[in-house]
C-alpha cells in the first residue's frame, strides 16, 4: 500500500542533483569527457542512475517508477524549452548587431550583398501594406463565416460543411496558398508579382484562424443578452450587430491579432506572389515587394558575413513585433474576461 | 422581417465564400497543373529526377514525395515523446501557478515564423550538429539509418530535427487539453486502489486521451508535410533515395517549390504546381484523418474544437 513503507526526504532530488553536478566535473577533470555538453550529459546520466538505485533500495519497485517517470516527464519539458531559450536568445544577440538606425531607415538599393551596411526599410513596409491588406479582406469575411457558423449554422448540413472546410483550411501548407494565388491570380488572370498578391495569398491563410477564435467569442455571449433584445422587439440583425457583436469585441480583437501574428512570419507564399525586391516599392498593387521574411530568407543564404547579420536583425524585428501582437492579444484578453465577469 | 433575411443572406454568402475558396484551390492548380503534366516525358509518379525546362521535360515526384513523408516521420517520431511529456508534466505534475505561464512558453514556440527557425538551424544548429553527426556514423555507423562516410550537417537529421521544434508545440497544445478532460472519477478511483501518480497516468489520463492523442499527432503530422522555408534553408537537396538520414539526402514537396521557383521556366512553374497539388492532397488526406478520429470520439473527448 502507498501509505506504508520508508520515503526519501524531500531534499533527496536535490541532493542527488549536486553530487551528480560534483562527479561530472570531476569526471571532467580526469577522463575523456571534455566541454560543457559532455558534462551536462554525465551529470544527466549519473542523476538518472543515482536516484533509480536508490529509490529503489529505500522506497521499493513502485515508488521508483514513479519518481523516474517524474523525471523523465520534466525532463521533457525542459526539452521542449531549450530550442525556444536557444532561438531568441541567438536572434536577440546576434540581431543587436544590425539593428540600427540605418537598418530601419535604409533599403537595399545599390548595396551589394557582401557589403557591410543596407538596410530592411523596403521589407518593413512591404510586410506592413501586405498584411494590413490581408486583415482588410480576410477580417470582414471571416467575421460573417463566424456569424453565420456561431448564429446560423449549427444545425444546417451547409454549416457542417463550412466547418469542415475550415478545419481543412487550419492546416493548409502556406506554399499551397502561395501556389494557388500564383495559378490563379498571375497565371491565369494575367496579372504581374505584387504586394496584393502576397495580400491574397496571406488572406486566405488568415482566414480559418480569424473563424474559429471569433466564433468561439461569439458563442460565448450569454443567451440572455439575446433573448432580452429580442423580447424588446429588436429584430435579430440587428439585436447580432448592436448586441452579441459589441460584447465580443474584444474577443474578436484578440482573434484578428492572433491572425495577424500567425501569418505576418509567412515566408513560402510571398516568395511565389510577392517576388522580393531590394528597392523600396510603396505601392503594393504594382510590381514586385519585398517582405520581412522574404528579406531573412534570401539574406541568410548569402555566403557573406555582413548579409547573415541582415538576416539575424530582420529576423529580431520580425520577433519583436509577434511577440508584441501575442503579448498585446493576452492581455487584451485578461482585460476583457475580468471585465466580463462583473 | 426584410432585414434578417437580407442579413442571414449576407452572413450565408460568407460561408459560401469559404467553400468557394477551397474548391477553387484544387481547380486552379489542377488547371495549370494539366499542361506541364502532358508534357511530361517520363513516368510523374515513378521518376526521381527534376528537370522540367530541360528538352524533353523529365520530371517526377517519387523523391520529393519520400524525402517529404521522411523528414516528417522523423520529425514526428522526435517531437511526440517530448511534446506528450511536457503536456503530461504540465497537467498532472506542475501546480497551476507554475503551468499557465510555462504552457505561455511552450505555445511561444508556435509563435515564432518558420523562416527564422530556418535561419539558426542553417546558421547556428547544422555546425554545432557536424559532431554529433560524426558520433553517431561512427559508433552506430553499422545500422544502415546512421551509416555515413562523410561528416555534413545539412542533412535529414538536422531538417527533422528543426521541423520537431515546429511541430512540438502544437501536439503539446492539443494533448494539454485531451490530458485536462480526463474525468475525476477515474483519477480518484485510481487513487483510492493506492496507485502511485505514475500508474494514475497509466490507468486513467493515458487511455482516456489515446483518440486526442492520435489526432494530435496526425495533425502534427500535416504540419511537418506542408513546412516549407526552414526544410529549404537547413536541407542540402539532391534527388536520391536513401535511407541513411546523417548525409545530405533528399528534398521535400514544399522545399523543391521554394528553391526552383526563381528559376523555373513556364513548364517547370507548372511542373511546380503539379508537385504542389501532391502536397495538397497529401495534407487534405492526413487533417481529415485527424478530424475523424476527433469525431468518432467526440463523447469521450467533451467538447471537439
Amino acid at each position: 500500500m502507498i501509505t506504508r513503507g520508508r520515503r526519501l526526504p524531500r531534499w533527496t532530488p536535490y541532493a542527488v542533483a549536486g553530487g551528480s553536478l560534483a562527479v561530472a566535473e570531476v569526471t571532467e577533470k580526469t577522463t575523456v569527457v571534455s566541454g560543457r555538453s559532455g558534462v551536462v550529459l554525465v551529470a544527466v546520466a549519473t542523476y538518472l542512475v543515482a536516484s533509480t538505485a536508490i529509490s529503489a533500495g529505500v522506497e521499493g519497485r513502485r515508488r521508483c517508477i514513479d519518481r523516474l517517470a517524474g523525471t523523465l516527464l520534466g525532463a521533457a519539458l525542459l526539452m521542449a524549452l531549450i530550442p525556444l531559450v536557444l532561438v531568441l536568445g541567438y536572434t536577440v544577440a546576434q540581431g543587436m548587431h544590425r539593428f540600427d538606425a540605418t537598418f530601419l531607415l535604409h533599403s537595399m538599393r545599390n548595396v551589394a550583398e557582401q557589403q557591410p551596411g543596407g538596410g530592411a526599410y523596403q521589407a518593413i513596409l512591404g510586410t506592413i501594406e501586405q498584411v494590413g491588406i490581408a486583415a482588410a479582406l480576410a477580417v470582414p469575411i471571416g467575421l460573417g463565416v463566424a456569424v453565420y457558423l456561431a448564429e446560423y449554422g449549427h444545425a444546417a448540413r451547409l454549416g457542417r460543411a463550412v466547418g469542415l472546410v475550415v478545419d481543412v483550411m487550419t492546416g493548409l501548407p502556406s506554399i499551397v496558398a502561395g501556389l494557388f494565388i500564383y495559378a490563379f491570380w498571375i497565371l491565369l488572370l494575367g496579372f504581374s508579382f505584387s504586394g496584393f498578391a502576397g495580400s491574397l495569398a496571406l488572406a486566405v491563410l488568415m482566414l480559418p484562424t480569424v473563424v474559429r477564435s471569433t466564433e468561439e467569442i461569439i458563442r460565448l455571449v450569454p443567451h440572455g443578452l439575446r433573448e432580452a433584445s429580442l423580447a424588446l422587439g429588436v429584430p435579430v440583425w440587428r439585436t447580432i450587430l448592436k448586441v452579441v457583436l459589441p460584447t465580443a469585441l474584444t474577443g474578436i480583437v484578440t482573434g484578428v491579432m492572433l491572425g495577424i501574428a500567425r501569418v505576418i512570419g509567412e515566408t513560402a507564399p510571398l516568395l511565389l506572389t510577392v517576388f522580393g525586391n531590394p528597392s523600396i516599392n510603396a505601392d503594393p498593387f504594382s510590381g514586385a515587394q519585398s517582405g520581412l521574411p522574404l528579406f531573412i530568407f534570401n539574406e541568410a543564404q548569402q555566403p557573406y558575413p555582413a548579409a547573415i547579420d541582415r538576416a539575424w536583425a530582420a529576423a529580431l524585428a520580425l520577433v519583436l513585433i509577434i511577440l508584441g501582437l501575442n503579448v498585446a492579444a493576452r492581455l487584451l484578453a485578461r482585460v476583457a474576461s475580468t471585465v466580463n465577469r462583473r | 422581417m426584410r432585414g434578417d433575411r437580407a442579413f442571414r443572406l449576407v452572413v450565408t454568402a460568407a460561408g459560401i465564400v469559404v467553400l468557394m475558396i477551397l474548391a477553387a484551390i484544387t481547380i486552379f492548380l489542377i488547371v495549370e497543373a494539366v499542361p506541364a503534366l502532358r508534357a511530361d516525358r517520363a513516368n510523374f509518379l515513378t521518376e526521381r529526377h527534376w528537370s522540367p525546362d530541360e528538352n524533353p521535360p523529365r520530371f517526377g515526384i517519387a523523391a520529393l514525395a519520400l524525402g517529404t513523408l521522411m523528414t516528417s516521420v522523423l520529425a514526428l517520431l522526435i517531437a511526440l515523446p517530448v511534446s506528450v511529456g511536457t503536456a503530461l508534466f504540465l497537467t498532472q505534475y506542475a501546480p497551476r501557478r507554475v503551468s499557465v505561464p510555462l504552457g505561455y512558453l511552450v505555445d511561444l514556440l508556435a509563435a515564432v515564423p518558420s523562416v527564422v527557425y530556418g535561419l539558426w538551424g542553417l546558421i547556428v544548429l547544422v555546425p554545432h550538429l557536424i559532431p554529433l553527426s560524426a558520433f553517431l556514423a561512427d559508433h552506430l555507423g553499422f545500422i544502415p539509418v546512421f551509416a555515413s562516410n562523410q561528416t555534413y550537417g545539412r542533412s535529414v537529421f538536422a531538417a527533422s530535427l528543426v521541423l520537431s521544434v515546429m511541430v512540438l508545440p502544437i501536439i503539446a497544445a492539443i494533448s494539454r487539453e485531451v490530458f485536462l478532460t480526463t474525468p475525476v472519477e477515474q483519477v480518484e478511483a485510481a487513487y483510492a486502489l493506492g496507485a502511485t501518480r505514475w500508474e494514475m497516468i497509466r490507468t486513467a489520463v493515458l487511455p482516456h486521451g489515446r483518440p486526442g492523442l492520435v489526432s494530435a499527432a496526425v495533425l502534427g503530422l500535416g504540419r511537418a508535410l506542408g513546412e516549407t522555408i526552414a526544410v529549404a534553408l537547413v536541407l542540402s537537396a539532391n534527388f536520391d533515395i536513401s535511407v541513411h538520414i546523417l548525409t545530405p539526402g533528399g528534398n521535400t514537396i514544399a522545399a523543391n517549390i521554394a528553391n526552383a521557383f526563381g528559376d523555373a521556366g513556364t513548364i517547370g512553374r507548372g511542373a511546380l504546381i503539379a508537385s504542389g497539388l501532391v502536397l495538397f492532397a497529401f495534407t487534405l488526406v492526413v487533417n481529415l484523418l485527424a478530424r475523424a478520429v476527433i469525431v468518432r470520439h467526440r463523447n469521450t473527448l467533451g467538447a471537439p474544437r
